[in-house]
């Protein structure tokens, strides 16, 4: 079959790039006046140890925050079945929240001298914000599509996409808004291990794993993460179980709100800056994670954010620029695309496997 | 008065009647078998007692209130559970999960207490964890042991149909549906769990309703029998006074040939 061909000749062609491209890196670390290197990109000149531990520290921050929205997705999917494509406006309202909140803190000179309990508190509005959205959303646009095709909540889901990046386009206008600076004590370079890293990414790691363990403790420990699993494995049984289906639902909707609120604070301290579109693109990437990691698992999840912000940040230097290709630093999107095409070839079912619920594993 | 009544119970599905004028009682610490050939309309009417169908005509009432209309979890939370007869787990939760889980609508503990880590959240993980450790050593060693932590998926099939009635037991039911609980098993299991069926009323006090094509487990076990035929109730009475009924011998085998002349 044609198609079949088609797609082998991708597989063949993608891994023979991604080998090539590491055989060429290898070889100019090793010896940069190589012939390869002089054919593809003479002016090439590799990386030292500390750009590649910089590369893995951006990486893994911004993985980490990818992995923070990607369980909304992969939570959702579980639950309902379907891709809420408007989880990342839930994000982006986080960001947008502690933005408006720490510009007024900032005005009155509480963001300087007491900057700890603004940060307590715009984290504390972002996750309210993004928690109330999110349960709309449902409650507004998803309850009453409940018993309809997998495929109309999806479509809905782009639509209230759309409505809310509007929403606020109309409200808070098209500008970048910029979060106020800093505090020295908390940006500023670290080192530890070795590794050189700015206070803000390493706050980003530690708040993204506290999170994850959180999440982990309640949807593993707690009876309403096991109401939760019960759930996405069989509706009817669960409510046999005395379980409050919509209930439950809604709490889904509501704790993937709330990681959503808390990356968008992360991103928001992290680049500064914010407008109505910064939902989208985290949002996309974030639910690449989610198909990375295996749609459905939070595990995976977390680790399909990480491995995907990595790879976006390590693979242009170390694959693609001994291939020669011109202008690396901007392909990361690129990057982080082929990566899904790559997954979606070779292990449809992500890398740490779906979880599937009963009817479908029957 | 009785734990179960059912009044004028019929059920339609399109045109067609799944079940039509079923009346009966069930009385507090009786075994009752519901029978009949395929199609007779026996899960149905677990489904109308669960809350999962709305029946079209008639009335369910459970310890003289109606349980007409409410959704499957209150119902479950008065006081009925069932089994299915296709077994339906959560395949990728552990048997203790699974279990565990059951209990949701005993236990009132949120989400901010686990969070919080409170005293009370952590006596209420404790006491359902032990409940759920006591309902499962209710099927001797089968379910316990390193099998508590085994995902039910992995469950042979005997073990998971008494999985499933572990699950029902624990969501504290006064009225237990067993749907086909034997099918399917070999018969030193089906001996075992019929013994376990009479022990159930016994040890933990449960009203029970049973599906069952097995008639020797219908014989031992049950104190009145029902017959369904086309959704219609063509007989009831004891094991003995409905066996030898002639409508339910046509049922089960057909209409003897007349000789022709």
């Amino acid at each position: 079959m044609t198609v079949d061909r088609f797609l082998t000749f991708i597989r063949v062609f993608l891994v023979t790039m991604i080998v090539i491209g590491l055989l060429a890196f290898v070889w100019q670390q090793i010896d940069a006046d190589n012939p390869f290197a002089r054919w593809r990109n003479p002016g090439a000149r590799g990386l030292t140890g500390d750009q590649f531990k910089g590369l893995l520290i951006s990486g893994l921050s911004q993985g980490s925050m990818y992995g923070l929205i990607a369980l909304g997705y992969s939570m959702v999917y579980g639950v309902l079945g379907f891709i809420n494509f408007a989880h990342g406006e839930v994000f982006m309202v986080g960001a947008m929240t502690g933005f408006i909140a720490s510009e007024k803190f900032n005005d009155n000179g509480m963001w300087e001298s007491n900057f700890l309990l603004c940060l307590a508190l715009i984290v504390l509005m972002a996750i309210f914000f993004s928690t109330s959205l999110a349960v709309l959303m449902e409650r507004v646009a998803y309850r009453p599509l409940r018993n309809s095709p997998r495929l109309i909540p999806l479509i809905t889901s782009i639509g209230v996409s759309f409505f809310i990046q509007n929403l606020v386009l109309g409200l808070f206008g098209p500008s970048t808004k910029s979060y106020p600076r800093l505090p020295e004590w908390l940006s500023k370079q670290r080192s530890i291990l070795t590794f050189e890293i700015a206070g803000t990414r390493l706050m980003v790691l530690v708040v993204a794993a506290a999170s994850m363990g959180v999440l982990w403790y309640i949807v593993e420990r707690t009876k309403t993460g096991k109401a939760m699993r019960a759930v996405a494995e069989d509706k009817e049984i669960a409510s046999l179980m005395g379980i409050d289906v919509n209930r439950t639902i809604v709490t889904t909707f509501a704790v993937g709100g709330a990681m959503a609120g808390v990356g968008g604070i992360l991103w928001g301290l992290m680049f500064r800056s914010v407008t109505h579109m910064t939902g989208f693109l985290p949002g996309v990437k974030a639910f690449t994670a989610a198909v990375v990691g295996g749609i459905g698992n939070l595990g995976g999840a977390m680790a399909g954010g990480i491995s995907l912000g990595s790879a976006e940040s390590i693979a242009p230097l170390l694959i693609l620029e001994p291939l020669g290709v011109p202008g690396v630093s901007q392909l990361k999107d690129a990057v982080a695309f082929t990566v899904l095409v790559l997954v979606l070839l070779f292990k449809p079912s992500g890398l740490f496997g779906e979880r599937l619920s009963s009817e479908e594993r029957a | 008065m009785s734990l179960l009544e059912i009044k004028d119970l019929k059920i339609t599905f399109g045109g067609l009647d799944a079940l039509s004028g079923l009346n009966f009682d069930i009385n507090e610490g009786e075994i009752v078998s519901v029978i009949g050939p395929n199609g007779a309309g026996k899960t149905t009417f677990f489904n109308a007692i669960s809350g999962l169908v709305a029946p079209s005509e008639g009335d369910i009432e459970f310890e003289g209130d109606s349980i007409v209309g409410l959704d499957p979890s209150t119902v479950t939370s008065l006081g009925i559970a069932r089994t299915f007869q296709n077994v339906r787990l959560f395949p990728n939760m552990t048997v203790l999960e699974n279990v565990m889980v059951a209990q949701h609508c005993r236990t009132r503990e949120l989400i901010y207490g686990a969070l919080l880590q409170t005293k009370a959240f952590k006596k209420e993980e404790r006491e359902i964890r032990e409940r759920a450790e006591e309902v499962l050593g209710f099927f001797g060693h089968r379910l316990i042991g390193y099998r508590l932590d085994q995902p039910a998926f992995a469950l042979s099939y005997a073990n998971r149909r008494r999985l499933e009635i572990a699950r029902a037991m624990a969501t504290q039911p006064r009225l237990l549906l067993l749907d086909e609980p034997v099918a399917g098993m070999n018969p030193i299991e089906t001996a075992e769990l019929t013994a376990l069926i009479g022990r159930l009323r016994t040890e933990w006090g449960f009203t029970i309703v049973v599906i069952e094509h097995d008639m020797k487990v219908v014989k031992d076990v049950s104190d009145r029998v029902v017959v369904l035929d086309h959704g219609v109730p063509i007989a009831q009475g004891s094991y003995d006074e409905v066996s030898s009924d002639p409508n339910v011998i046509e049922a089960y085998l057909g209409r003897p040939v007349e000789a022709k002349a």
